[in-house]
């Protein structure tokens, strides 16, 4: 393996079925240079099933698809079973494997947080990716609890969500696991270090990436980066991590761009503009992002 | 060769034991919980070498269950009627997975109304799962069990996961004298668990379980495990007779009791087999030609098995504990279809339900249902399906629903007197 560069065993193959502009993607891949080969992914029902689809896969390491509810519960027979074996001489600490979960929002804040939430219990070693594209995308984006209210979704398109985003960064922190970090991938820097430090620590550890999805949200592929600092900049999805028992924000937008711009170019929130701008309803989305900045002394 | 009294419950925690099982992925429930507490102490204790974690649901247990077999050890873990249908989209998986796996079902009725005794619904109700499927109808079965499914979950020729059923309270709870192998024996019985090259391992790269496109590739593996469970018939026939040899105890894939000279056969799956024995010895030694067959192995079917000794007969009566809403037993269903077309006809076939939810069955209604179908034999007429219900029963459920609807006693609905 070159140092000076991703190799085959750390870089995901081309040509996977995903949709073109994929912010979850771009994540996937940051991660996975770090973590390599040596992972087995535990996916729950969700766009990335797609990724391993029969004879294909486009990750040098090994996979196992689980269902919707129970990927952290897979991750856990996966440890166990690695464990056991290291413990019984079964198997050497060369052949040991990092145990990832991969899941999107609709497993990770719906229907595999039970599951989930015992994995945490146990202090369970493993890392979970959570690719949040705020929506159930891959059966045509209806809304999921990780919905942004006044979103339109498949399940929402006449006046837009009208429930808010729930705040998993917080539930995850509330079991006082070793790691949780928001991220996006239009913030390479600040994933690329947060990668690195949780691939660094052990027991229960969660990336929470913010996953531009052009097909779900509606705006051109090639804008998924500036969707994607757009949401930073204007500080709707903050860049925040929890380790020692502290939340910290490792990017605080003290000159926020307005929402708007970022809602603008994004046809779920067209009906916010037009056919004329809906003031109330906008001025109500500025203000719940300034309440949250309110509260953040650091 | 040790002899002791001990639970169904107790006898299914001997079999993971003497297995040397590795991981148990467990959830309580009643009445399969004794199982769960009695490997935690051993483990605890130091006489087991194994891992017990305690998952936050069925689903969520088996989904354990199966990773750690794919990932390379042997598995053991144990639920009941919720829990086996709260976790049966992961029965389907984990046959699917190919996860060579035991999981023990206590056999108990399903909500609604929510109770604790049992029946077969939730064991039936994973029939079609890809799990193979072994009843027990004795404390001593339930042990010996455990270890045969071992064998044939994890021959290279079969590789799936076996569900070893159990009633709830009649087994779970009874003790009764069992013979607890010697570990060396069952160890040269059954090898260490053997992956047949499945599982996740550094520098191997493998993709399990993953997804696939178009209805070809699809049909394809679920064949191969359909063909893989009928393949376990021979397997399980070997794997039999190699326990029987071993230990002395013979399990066939069908146990034929009192069949020999028998016209008329009752046909029933679990402990309450045990009960018809018992009626069946009172008719023979009255003169009657009446006989059990009980089959053990329920998936795969052993259908050619039940024509054998079933093909011949004047009369067969199937006692379901069990109830397909709309159709009736399910049992019966299935050995109607096995015996249909037979050159020679075949027995006439009666169907009964009974003992759902626990409810007994009594001596003299063994009797009476050998009646009814002597009768329907005489008549060449089937009667339609019986739903076993004494006056006495309606008595008693009318007197509390008095209750419940706040009359005075005795004033049941549609009965009042002037």
């Amino acid at each position: 393996m070159s140092e000076s560069g991703p190799s085959s065993h750390s870089h995901l193959a081309p040509g996977t079925p995903l949709c073109a502009g994929c912010g979850g993607l771009q994540a996937l891949q940051q991660l996975y240079r770090v973590l390599g080969d040596k992972t087995v992914v535990v996916n729950a029902a969700g766009c990335m099933t797609l990724l391993s689809i029969y004879p294909f896969t486009p990750f040098a390491g090994s996979w196992l698809y689980t269902a919707m509810a129970c990927a952290a519960a897979g991750a856990q027979g996966v440890r166990d079973a690695l464990d056991i074996q290291l413990a019984k001489g079964r198997i050497s600490s060369a052949e040991d494997l990092a145990t990832v979960v991969l899941t999107g929002d609709g497993s990770a804040y719906g229907m595999g947080l039970s599951a989930t939430s015992a994995a945490l219990d146990r202090g369970l070693d493993f890392l979970y990716l959570c690719y949040d594209n705020e929506g159930y995308g891959n059966t045509g984006h209806q809304y999921s609890s990780a919905t942004p209210r006044a979103a339109h979704t498949a399940t929402s398109r006449v006046s837009g969500y009208a429930g808010s985003k729930k705040d998993l960064f917080a539930i995850w922190a509330a079991h006082r696991p070793s790691y949780v970090a928001t991220a996006i991938a239009a913030e390479p820097q600040d994933l690329a270090r947060k990668v690195k430090k949780a691939a660094a620590l052990r027991g229960p550890r969660l990336l929470l990436v913010l996953a531009p999805c052009p097909t779900g949200w509606g705006f051109d592929p090639a804008l998924t980066v500036k969707v994607g600092q757009l949401a930073v900049e204007t500080g709707i999805w903050p860049l925040k991590e929890y380790v020692d028992g502290r939340a910290v924000h490792t990017k605080i937008p003290r000159q926020r761009t307005p929402l708007a711009e970022y809602l603008r170019l994004q046809g779920r929130f067209a009906h916010l503009f037009s056919p004329q701008p809906d003031e109330q309803r906008l001025a109500e989305l500025q203000q719940a992002v300034e309440d949250y900045w309110q509260q953040v002394t650091e | 060769m040790t002899r002791i009294l001990l639970t169904g419950n107790a006898a299914a925690a001997w079999g993971a034991r003497l297995a040397a099982v590795d991981y148990v992925p467990a959830f309580p429930i009643t009445p399969q919980t004794e199982i769960i507490e009695t490997l935690a102490e051993w483990i605890d204790g130091g006489v087991l070498d194994s891992r017990l974690v305690t998952l936050e649901s069925e689903h969520s247990m088996l989904t354990a269950a199966g990773a750690a077999a794919v990932t390379g050890v042997r598995v053991f873990s144990a639920t009941s009627s919720q829990g086996l249908l709260y976790g049966m989209e992961m029965l389907y998986n984990l046959a699917g997975w190919r996860a060579p796996l035991v999981l023990v079902n206590v056999s108990r009725g399903l909500s609604a109304p929510i109770t604790l005794e049992p029946d077969h619904n939730d064991v039936l109700a994973a029939r079609d799962s890809g799990f193979l499927q072994l009843h027990c109808a004795t404390c001593q079965e339930v042990l010996d069990n455990v270890l045969l499914a071992y064998r044939l979950a994890e021959d290279a020729r079969v590789r799936l996961p076996v569900l070893v059923n159990l009633d709830g309270f009649y087994l779970s709870f009874t003790r009764e004298p069992v013979a607890i192998p010697e570990p060396a024996a069952v160890a040269d019985f059954l090898p260490p668990f053997s992956d047949c090259g499945l599982h996740f391992r550094g520098g191997q790269p493998s993709s399990q379980a993953v997804a696939v496109l178009g209805g070809g590739l699809y049909s394809y593996f679920r064949y191969q495990v359909h063909l893989a469970a009928e393949q376990a018939a021979a397997v399980y026939a070997e794997v039999a007779a190699d326990f029987e040899r071993r230990f002395g105890r013979s399990y066939p894939a069908v146990e034929a009791y009192r069949c020999k000279d028998a016209e008329l056969v009752l046909v029933m799956i679990g402990s309450f087999a045990t009960k018809a024995k018992a009626a069946i010895d009172g008719l023979c030694a009255a003169g009657q030609r009446v006989g059990l067959v009980r089959p053990r192995l329920l998936r795969p079917f052993p259908a050619a098995e039940l024509r054998r000794l079933l093909g011949h007969r004047k009369g067969v009566a199937v006692i379901d504990q069990n109830l397909s809403p709309g159709r009736g037993g399910i049992l019966h269903t299935e050995l109607t279809a096995a015996l249909y077309g037979l050159p020679q006809g075949g027995p006439l076939l009666v169907s009964f339900v009974g003992g759902l939810g626990g409810r007994d069955i009594a001596e003299e209604e063994f009797v009476q249902m050998v009646e009814v179908l002597r009768q329907a034999v005489q008549e060449g007429i089937a009667p339609p399906p019986r739903l076993l219900f004494t006056e006495e029963e309606l008595q008693q459920v009318r007197r509390l629903q008095d209750i419940a609807h706040g009359r005075s006693e005795g004033k049941g609905e549609g009965e009042e007197t002037s």
